[in-house]
């Protein structure tokens, strides 16, 4: 089976503090769901954060989608982005854009035709139940809402990876049920790759998933 | 709402900056204007005793324009008492070549002596009547005038560097949180800063305009001109095809330079 992740003894830091992963390895196969758990400040996020560029490693080697991330230009970077979706807990929504056009982002990136952005724009917003809000402002709808307009906005371009950090962090019963159904059809339906990182392991999952721990700056898989 | 309010915060500061430029440019203009009014009314006087071709005095000095020669009998009139014509024919030759300078602008006082330097080292020339003391009080006075829109040029431009720095800590606050989440999903640099660069267009442009209509009307306004025209000035206030070009060129300038400043200054949030 495919790797779309590969990680080599790979240490994360932020500039000038100390290492929050330490020389950490795992892999994991494409088309597979996969849960990082930890506690708060173990490096759940910035693991995350490293997977798609935001935070090179220090050491090692960390390859993603078969593009190696330490020491990438910001254009093979780009490239790889338009092929992951994120979701994050605090939504990341352009507030001056409608949900509409928040969720065809990675269309336009992606430089999908008009027809094509639009039919699954609608197509997306009838999946998150949001089609009747599609001329609204992030900032006009609920943290559930806006989560929803993320996750529709994550799966808009059919990426082969997606990552989402704490997605259901502050939701609503209703909304978090509604985003795990989205993630588990992802990855059923389209055999997307996909990362979530969350302190609870929802209990409903229907669905075979890997489990890695953090703790003391080593990665564990759970069995 | 939301759009309109996003492009005046722009707009705004250009039309303070435009508005500047073209008052400063106005008063050049009218500087120029009051320079070369100084210089038409003003003149040197030299004595000769020997007549001086207009070519050989013109290349005495290149500040020289022209030379007119005085005719003597408005003097000789005066002395003109029981003389024959004969004996005043005789006096207007030995009488010495006067001749009226105008220069090709206004001089300073240092080009004033140095003419007067020039002319005297002409064995000819007996006297050189430069109307100093006139002169400097007239030069001062400009050179003051000069002075007070120099000190308004630098206010203004100071004012509105604040103003553009201002503008720019907005801008960056503004459009930093999209640029970051257009690069999570990938988007390149142009794409990126795309929305960016067309507001600050569209605003420049904007801005042009109304500064361009504002302009349009005070040059045409009669009150305004009567005030030109009780100084004895006539400029130019508003030229709709040269000065529009220079305050639409100032404006893209300006504002592009902002939302590149911006694009540079971009950090992508960790």
């Amino acid at each position: 089976m495919d790797k779309v992740i590969i990680a080599k003894d790979i240490s994360l830091a932020y500039s000038n503090s100390e290492t929050i992963i330490n020389q950490a390895n795992f892999s994991i196969n494409s088309g597979s769901f996969v849960f990082i758990t930890g506690a708060s400040g173990s490096g759940k996020s910035t693991l995350l954060k490293s997977i798609y560029g935001a935070l090179k490693p220090k050491q090692g080697s960390l390859i993603v989608g078969g593009v190696e991330l330490k020491g990438v230009s910001g254009k093979k970077l780009n490239f790889l982005r338009r092929h992951i979706g994120i979701v994050f807990q605090d939504y990341k929504l352009v507030k001056e854009w409608t949900i509409e056009k928040n969720i065809m982002l990675p269309l336009i990136i992606n430089g999908y035709e008009k027809g094509v952005t639009q039919n699954q724009v609608e197509t997306l917003l009838k999946h998150v139940r949001l089609k009747h809000q599609a001329g609204k402002y992030p900032q006009e709808l609920s943290g559930g809402e806006q989560q929803r307009v993320a996750m529709a906005r994550a799966l808009s371009h059919n990426p082969i990876l997606i990552l989402a950090d704490e997605p259901t962090g502050n939701l609503d019963d209703y909304s978090s049920q509604l985003i795990w159904n989205l993630l588990e059809g992802a990855n059923k339906q389209l055999k997307t790759t996909v990362i979530v990182v969350t302190h609870h392991i929802p209990q409903s999952m229907n669905i075979d998933y890997k489990h890695f721990h953090i703790e003391y700056g080593s990665i564990h898989e759970v069995n | 709402m939301k759009s309109i309010k996003n492009h005046l915060s722009l707009i705004i500061a250009l039309l303070s900056i435009l508005f500047s430029m073209q008052i400063f440019i106005i008063v050049d203009r009218s500087i120029d204007s009051y320079k070369e009014k100084l210089a038409n009314n003003y003149s040197v006087v030299v004595v000769s005793q020997k007549r001086i071709s207009d070519k050989n005095m013109i290349g005495i000095n290149k500040i020289i324009l022209s030379v007119k020669e005085l005719t003597p009998d408005s003097v000789i009139k005066r002395l003109n008492t029981d003389m024959d014509s004969r004996n005043i024919e005789l006096l207007k030759l030995t009488l010495p070549k006067f001749y009226k300078l105008n220069l090709k602008y206004y001089p300073s006082p240092k080009e004033i002596k140095k003419l007067t330097k020039d002319l005297l080292a002409k064995k000819s020339i007996i006297k050189v009547e430069d109307f100093s003391l006139n002169h400097d009080a007239t030069y001062k006075l400009l050179l003051l005038f000069k002075g007070v829109v120099s000190v308004f040029a630098i206010s203004i431009f100071i004012v509105t560097t604040l103003l553009i720095f201002k503008e720019l800590k907005i801008w960056q606050y503004k459009h930093n949180e999209r640029m970051s989440i257009m690069g999570l999903f990938g988007a390149p640099i142009w794409l990126r800063s795309a929305v960016l660069f067309r507001l600050s267009i569209v605003d420049a442009f904007i801005a042009s305009v109304l500064v361009f209509g504002l302009f349009t009307y005070i040059a045409s306004s009669k009150f305004i001109l009567e005030q030109f025209s009780n100084i004895g000035i006539s400029v130019v206030l508003f030229d709709s095809i040269d000065d529009f070009a220079l305050l639409l060129a100032v404006a893209m300038i300006l504002s592009v330079l902002l939302a590149s400043l911006i694009v540079l200054g971009h950090k992508e949030e960790v």
